[in-house]
């Protein structure tokens, strides 16, 4: 039994190994607000939402499977927290029955697993009712498939199945096992056997005639000969109880499996609920394969500061297919980073199957997302930064295949703009002579101008679009670069009282 | 017939090659770590004192390399492994039986050993027929057990063995355990239930899940229960059981004396064969050297055999030398640079006669060496920290003992004596035993660094330690013939302590 919820055909695993950009990915796209959005403060489903999200999917099938299972769970909300909320049922009935196998004896464990397998049959004819109930209403191929499943292999019979060994399992009639001599006449081989009386399939030999039986008691204070009695038994019932533990375990992990792969889509299903409450759209991305170039999108906007902010947020309009490289100059504080942002984040949820921030969007799958961020805390202009920065490019180089994603926010500015541009330049060129879709956010205008004056149709340049008097629309449009990126303004924003500034403002707009 | 044993050609008292006390030049030679490292694995056979007893007789060195050779044989050692091991678990058994209680376990674990005995002696006979065996010991070996296994009495304990061993196990039970009665009828076809139970619960199966530890007492013991299981056993099988009453008072003590004495001394070249074996997949050489009565000796390509076994996790291998003496040569003077192998030179040359002696392959390609009366070793101990005119008037003592003890067919091993007292002291003194060495005729390794010794006369012989031309801090632990010149010595000191002409002016910047 599996419940192949998050692929079509194999367990998802949320303990699977992160990438080892993970740390970086976290901090530049400011994952946590996302994660925490969709946990609501359950650290079980953080930790799921953020295994699943970050465990990026490369094949469009899954992507799709994803999408139409995520449907069904928009559509039924009440019915997935329903069905979420048996194996977290499961785990709270083990706690306060104490149930669970602690000892290391043979009967001991037998009977720990007797308990909680009788549990476990209790939460298993629920999950078989809901199934029941709404297999009809169910769309997508992955919960019609797991539905059926369950009704297929859980249906009466076999409930009653289990409770006869449930029963038998107890030995109220006694412990029946067979041997055979072994070296020194020493008992060898046991095996527990099923009484033929008690075997449905027996057929009663009409000839048998009553068996030569010995027997001998064990005396009330021989303590030796009860604890050797108890370990014969042990020896004997061995195999059925690891069986049976076995067995309790599969189920909890099947249930456990059942919880992992839920909590994805009630994460989904929370972070949905919270984006419509303040008013923003979110749709059902359109994935291209890795090997198209694709990104197109309306009102694609960051959903980590719309979660932030809990406001509703003008997003960006942008067509660029067939595009390898986009670079991204302009104002400070114009909304570039929100915009790279935004893409990284897209991508992300894309391609762990989720809808995405915006209202229409289609992209390329891609083999990894990289994010190479200007550090803030190491801002100044040390030559030792640019050390860190090439030492964490060139940890991403050791990474990255082709097909990838990389993001550069401010990279290579911690020299001079000459050796930067330079720098960033081979860096750059080099990617995209490996088929890597790069956005460059970069204030660099050098390492800008290069690219613009190649006049290549695969790159495309985008600017922080900036209004009259400075300020600003958080928008991105396509655009050259310009050899400024009005720094000006944010000192002026920040000194706003200071008269002779505001002077040299005012001057400013009289000339454009 | 008559088998006088693996070890010495004739009946002889076993005082010939069995020896209780470590020799005395055990320790200085690292012999000590040699055969620990054989023997440790065996422990039951009591091997330690065959390794200490050197013999004196060339026919009884050939004697025993003789078995050795019979024993390269991959097969034949194979054969006489397998029979050891079985033979390990037959003494196991009978010496199990005297701590029982119960008749039945008792016979049980008897029937266990004699079947083992009749299978390991016949399966060795077959095999050592079936093997081309050339020395004396192992061929009155193999007729003597031919003879042993065609015998009426081991004929018949083999077949009761068998037939008692296939009607117990033949027997199937089955016991019913409910509070504290215990039922026993025989087993009647029940079905198997543990399997009923996985079988039902398969479809939860979830790829792998821990491992359930269940502790469970399984000792081969009986307790009072198991026994009232089996006397009812008894019962319900009683022809069985009465047969096998007949057959324990009937072959008690079945085990014969000559197979349990070769059982052990063949023991003596597995341990060795081993121990040796694990060196030479790492390629190292081992041969059987001839031995002399006169001092004309030689060995090529040989080696410590203590440092290559506690190198033996290290990649590089142990390097080897040669070296001869001939003519009036009688004492190999050997210096040099420091940690340059001299001492494990003078070490070898101990360790190769005596593993001889013993009727050993030794290390090496080939060799003849000295058939000697006794090692005398004289190492100065390091660490020793007592004041210098005791430690010297020690050492004087000790050297005195060893030249009044030794005979000019003995072997003396000398180590860096006298390091420790004044130079023009150690010159003398050195000079003196040298002196009185060469008037005793026997052969020696002086391990030395006053270079003047190797030229005392016709019968000294100069072996330098070196190091390679272009590096001299590298040694290459070759110790050759060839005149001491001190040059290198000094030179390699200087290099050592980064006192040469380019390393002060590197050193001492402007």
């Amino acid at each position: 039994m599996k419940a192949y919820l998050m692929f079509r055909d194999r367990d998802f695993d949320p303990k699977a190994p992160l990438p080892a950009n993970t740390a970086d990915l976290i901090h530049d796209l400011e994952l946590n607000t996302l994660f925490n959005a969709m946990a609501l403060g359950d650290k079980f489903l953080l930790d799921v939402t953020k295994s699943a999200v970050l465990l990026s999917c490369e094949d469009i099938d899954t992507i799709r499977y994803r999408q139409e299972v995520l449907k069904d769970c928009i559509a039924h909300p009440a019915v997935i927290r329903e069905i979420y909320q048996i194996p977290i049922e499961a785990i709270e009935r083990k706690h306060r029955g104490w149930l669970g196998i602690f000892t290391h004896s043979p009967s001991g464990v037998l009977h720990s697993a007797v308990e909680m397998m009788s549990m476990f049959i209790i939460l298993l004819r629920k999950l078989k009712k809901i199934a029941d109930e709404n297999v009809a209403s169910f769309q997508s191929e992955g919960f019609t498939r797991f539905f059926t499943m369950i009704q297929r292999e859980l249906d009466d019979e076999y409930f009653n199945t289990v409770e006869y060994h449930l029963k038998q399992l107890k030995f109220r009639d006694g412990v029946l096992i067979s041997a055979e001599l072994g070296k020194g006449n020493e008992g060898s081989n046991y095996a527990l056997r099923l009484p033929n009386e008690k075997n449905k399939n027996w057929l009663k030999d009409v000839f048998s005639k009553k068996s030569l039986v010995y027997s001998f008691a064990i005396s009330e204070r021989d303590d030796a000969g009860a604890r050797a009695l108890s370990d014969l038994k042990d020896i004997g019932i061995k195999s059925a109880a690891i069986a049976l533990a076995e067995a309790t375990e599969h189920i909890e992990n099947f249930l456990n499996m059942l919880r992992n792969e839920l909590a994805f889509y009630v994460g989904c299903i929370n972070l949905k609920e919270q984006l419509e409450q303040i008013g923003n759209p979110v749709t059902f991305p359109v994935p291209y394969e890795v090997n198209e170039r694709r990104h197109t999108f309306q009102g694609l906007y960051d959903v980590s500061l719309a979660l932030t902010m809990k406001q509703s947020i003008v997003g960006n309009d942008i067509n660029a297919d067939a595009k390898n490289l986009a670079i991204i100059t302009g104002a400070n504080q114009g909304g570039k980073s929100t915009f790279l942002r935004s893409i990284g984040l897209a991508q992300l949820m894309m391609q762990a199957g989720m809808f995405v921030p915006a209202r229409e969007f289609s992209a390329n799958m891609c083999r990894g997302i990289f994010t190479h961020y200007r550090r803030k805390e190491d801002a100044s202009m040390k030559s030792g930064n640019l050390d860190e920065e090439l030492g964490r490019m060139s940890g991403i180089v050791d990474q990255i295949k082709p097909d990838s994603l990389m993001l550069f926010n401010e990279s290579f500015a911690a020299t001079n703009e000459r050796e930067g541009s330079e720098i960033a330049r081979q860096i750059t060129s080099a990617l995209l002579d490996r088929n890597i879709k790069v956005f460059f956010v970069t204030h660099m205008y050098e390492f800008a101008r290069i690219f613009y004056e190649k006049q290549m149709q695969d790159i495309i340049f985008l600017r922080a679009e900036r209004k009259t008097g400075g300020r600003r629309t958080f928008k991105l449009a396509v655009g050259e670069p310009l050899p400024t990126s009005y720094g000006e303004d944010v000192f002026r924003s920040i000194f706003r009282n200071n008269k002779e500034s505001t002077q040299v403002n005012d001057m400013q707009n009289q000339k454009t | 017939m008559t088998f006088p044993g693996l070890l010495y050609p004739t009946d002889i008292e076993s005082t010939f090659f069995e020896r209780d006390e470590v020799p005395d030049f055990f320790v200085d030679l690292n012999l000590d770590q040699v055969v620990d490292a054989i023997t440790g694995q065996k422990q039951e056979y009591n091997l330690t004192p065959l390794f200490y007893a050197p013999l004196r007789e060339i026919e009884a060195i050939q004697y025993r390399q003789e078995i050795f050779k019979d024993l390269q044989n991959e097969k034949t050692l194979k054969a006489i492994k397998a029979f050891a091991e079985k033979m390990v678990l037959v003494r196991r058994y009978l010496n199990m039986i005297s701590k029982l209680y119960y008749k039945y376990h008792q016979e049980g674990w008897f029937l266990e050993a004699a079947v083992i005995y009749c299978e390991a002696v016949q399966t060795l006979t077959q095999d050592l027929q079936g093997a081309s065996i050339k020395s004396k010991g192992l061929v009155n070996f193999l007729a003597y057990i031919t003879e042993y296994t065609g015998s009426p009495d081991f004929i018949k304990l083999q077949a009761d063995s068998l037939e008692r061993k296939a009607d117990l196990a033949a027997i199937q039970y089955s016991i019913i355990i409910k509070d504290n009665w215990v039922r026993v009828r025989k087993y009647e076809s029940e079905i198997d239930y543990s399997k009923e139970v996985e079988r039902t619960f398969e479809k939860f199966k979830q790829g792998e899940v821990k491992n359930y530890r269940i502790d469970l007492v399984v000792s081969s013991g009986m307790n009072h229960v198991e026994a009232q299981i089996l006397e009812c056993v008894a019962k319900l099988f009683p022809a069985a059981f009465r047969e096998l009453d007949a057959y324990y008072s009937q072959h008690l003590g079945f085990m014969d004396q000559v197979i349990l004495t070769f059982d052990r001394q063949i023991q003596f070249y597995v341990s060795y064969l081993d121990f040796i074996g694990t060196l030479k997949e790492k390629g190292y050489e081992f041969c059987f050297p001839a031995m002399t009565q006169n001092k004309s000796i030689h060995a090529r390509e040989t080696f410590d055999i203590a440092l290559a076994n506690k190198r033996f996790y290290e990649s590089a291998p142990v390097v080897c030398n040669d070296f001869y003496v001939e003519g009036d040569e009688r004492i190999l003077v050997v210096s040099g640079p420091n940690q340059g192998g001299k001492t494990t030179f003078a070490r070898m040359f101990g360790q190769l006669h005596f593993l001889a002696s013993l009727g050993c392959p030794i290390p090496g390609k080939e060799a003849t060496l000295f058939l000697y009366d006794r090692i005398f070793t004289h190492f100065e101990k390091e660490e020793d920290i007592r004041n210098l005119r005791g430690k010297l008037q020690d050492d004087l003592v000790r050297i005195h003992n060893i030249l009044d003890t030794a005979t000019s067919n003995s072997i003396i091993i000398m180590n860096e004596i006298f390091s420790s007292t004044t130079l023009k002291d150690a010159v003398f003194l050195s000079k003196e035993i040298i002196q009185r060495i060469i008037d005793l005729d026997a052969l020696c390794v002086c391990v030395t660094f006053i270079d003047e010794l190797s030229t005392l006369g016709t019968q000294t012989v100069s072996m330098v330690s070196t190091v390679v031309p272009e590096n001299p801090t590298q040694r290459t632990f070759k110790i050759i013939r060839m005149l001491a010149d001190g040059l290198s010595y000094a030179l390699c000191i200087a290099e050592k302590h980064r006192l040469t002409y380019h390393s002060i002016k590197e050193r001492i910047l402007q």
